[in-house]
């Protein structure tokens, strides 16, 4: 009996490769479960219903030539800045509103050669600017725990999707915490590779020197295997990292135990119950051979700053290109200071607008030294804090989020929903990778919601992560998990 | 640091259109965004000026593809084409106002 609520890709593999259903029924599931509960949701911005089926009668096909990959036929929810070769893809924003790529991602191609079923494109922020979807041009999703509460973001959409069993898993991007932060409130995993595992060819660029696509799923291990699937070098993407072959092999059982909390940098801004919850997951860890220390990161209580210069002045120089000249909106002027201005004027929303003003003041004349370039040398301080701590411990570790979803409409101030990315930020800063796994849950208004534990590790130490993270999951049995 | 910003100036460098409201919102909001990220100031007096960790990544200027096999492709996401060019309004002008 095919049961979604506590299918995993795992479970799927093993089901599909037996024969027990095929791709196409699975993938008919999904697709009446988006049109039964979607409309209500707000996940998907579009549902490729016939490309779905016909992928998956190609994945069946496979299938029973006994030539399945570990992804053949798994049913997958994209994030609306992902390219997919003929299909619409608009960051969220009016600007792109129509626009259709012209080629496919790396990531897309991985996919496409494993046969994944492409189910649709998942609500974002506007250009993943926001932590909550509420900066959509299309309208919010909503949490499926709370749907008076946001689902996080910029990746809310598709933490929403796989939270909501709309699809098995998904891909979000992550540039200050937009996987983690929507995978923490929606109770699923997500992770943020090392900067540079996996190829940003293809994904409509928000901070280039902080993006990575990242997979949000069910389980630690399902994340394991969509992560195998798209890393890899890129030669199209000249950060991209060579060699990374080592990444996600790791020794289950056998990996380093030292784990170190920031004390000093989480003595402010967590909720109370929060706070016991993160404790109580070091406690089960302890018990299962965890060694917690605490570990000086003095510059951490700079991230947020150095991160809202950095990111918006990237941002700025990368949205610079929706101009109404090659692709996109293009509001009809007299002449082409008018087409850019009023092109951009209106095709963008108000958050967009306003990183795009921080990010030219940060960088223009008379002020990029002292904001700009101040920020690049803070990273770097940051950075060092992150690799003298792995001197001393295997991984870091906090809460994800500093409380649980939040409602529609509180964190109304631009500066307190950037709060909400406070140990989520330090991360891409450093452009190590990090996990976030549920762990716990508190009690709001008569609502449990999930909460997520933050796994921080080296560069291109994603195996250790999934090590750890099994651990965690351990101490938090949830349906889906197999004995 | 003086927590007046010229948004106007800043948005006509951006190319981006702002209402008068939008305006005098920024005004509020972009200094209180600004006042915030000053933070670090305290903190680079201690971190050295750094030179950027990076290097140009390019590829041998080789093996060219076919000509025109793109341009359909890309030039149909165009929002005004003449033929096989997108089309723009002029840029430079002849005459000065």
């Amino acid at each position: 009996m095919l049961d979604i609520k506590t299918l995993t890709i795992a479970g799927a593999r093993r089901d599909l490769d037996a024969k027990k259903y095929s791709s196409l029924e699975l993938t008919k599931v999904y697709l009446s479960e988006i049109e039964k509960r979607d409309t209500e949701s707000h996940s998907f911005l579009e549902v490729f219903k016939d490309s779905a089926l016909a992928e998956a009668k190609a994945a069946d096909e496979r299938i029973y030539r006994d030539e399945s990959a570990p992804l053949t036929g798994i049913p997958i929810a994209i994030k609306d800045n992902i390219l997919i070769e003929g299909r619409v893809v608009s960051a969220g924003s009016k600007i792109l509103e129509n626009y259709i790529a012209s080629y496919d991602s790396i990531c897309t191609e991985k996919l496409k050669s494993q046969n994944v079923v492409f189910l649709g494109r998942t609500n974002m922020d506007e250009f993943a600017m926001g932590s909550s979807t509420e900066n959509s041009a299309f309208g919010p999703s909503k949490n499926p725990h709370d749907t008076a509460r946001t689902p996080g973001g910029s990746s809310g959409g598709s933490a929403a999707a796989v939270a909501g069993n709309l699809a098995l898993a998904a891909l979000g991007s992550d540039t200050g915490g937009s996987v983690r932060q929507p995978a923490a409130f929606c109770g699923v995993v997500g992770l943020k590779p090392t900067y540079g595992a996996v190829s940003r060819f293809g994904l409509i660029a928000m901070g280039s020197s902080l993006d990575q696509i990242g997979p949000l799923t069910k389980t630690v291990e399902d994340s394991r295997l969509l992560f195998e699937a798209i890393r890899g070098y890129d030669p199209n993407d000249s950060t991209s990292l060579e060699n990374n072959a080592k990444s996600g092999k790791v020794i289950d059982g056998n990996h380093g135990r030292r784990l170190g909390v920031p004390r000093a940098f989480l003595k402010e801004g967590i909720q109370p119950d929060v706070l016991q919850n993160f404790e109580k997951t070091l406690s089960a860890l302890e018990k299962a051979g965890y060694e917690i220390q605490d570990v000086e990161m003095p510059n951490l209580a700079h991230s947020l700053a150095v991160y809202y210069i950095v990111m918006p002045a990237e941002a700025s120089t990368n949205l610079a290109r929706f101009d109404g000249i090659r692709y996109g909106l293009s509001v009809p002027a007299d002449n082409i200071e008018d087409t850019y201005r009023k092109t951009r004027g209106i095709g963008f929303g108000q958050e967009v607008r306003r990183r795009i003003l921080v990010g030219t003041f940060v960088l223009s004349a008379g002020y990029a030294d002292a904001y700009y370039r101040k920020a690049r040398a803070v990273r770097e301080i940051i950075k060092a804090d992150f690799m003298n701590a792995f001197n001393s411990v295997d991984a870091i570790v906090t809460p994800t989020t500093p409380g649980p979803a939040f409602k529609f409409g509180e964190k109304s101030d631009p500066l307190s929903m950037y709060l909400e990315d406070i140990f989520t930020v330090p991360v891409n800063l450093a452009g190590v990778p990090a996990i976030s796994v549920p762990a716990g849950s508190v009690l709001r208004e008569k609502v449990m919601l999930p909460l997520g534990f933050q796994i921080i590790g080296k560069p291109e130490d994603e195996g250790l992560l999934f090590s750890i993270g099994k651990d965690v999951e351990r101490a938090y049995p949830a349906p889906w998990r197999t004995a | 640091m003086s927590s007046k910003v010229d948004v106007a100036a800043l948005a006509k460098l951006a190319r981006l259109e702002v209402s008068k409201e939008e305006l005098h919102k920024l005004e509020n909001e972009i200094p209180a965004i600004l006042a915030f990220v000053e933070t670090i100031q305290k903190v680079s007096a201690k971190a050295p000026i750094s030179k950027a960790n990076l290097r140009n990544v390019m590829r041998e200027d080789e093996n060219p593809h076919e000509t025109g096999i793109y341009t359909e492709s890309l030039l149909s996401t165009a929002p005004a084409r003449e033929g096989d060019r997108i089309a723009v309004k002029q840029v430079i002008k002849r005459n000065k106002e």
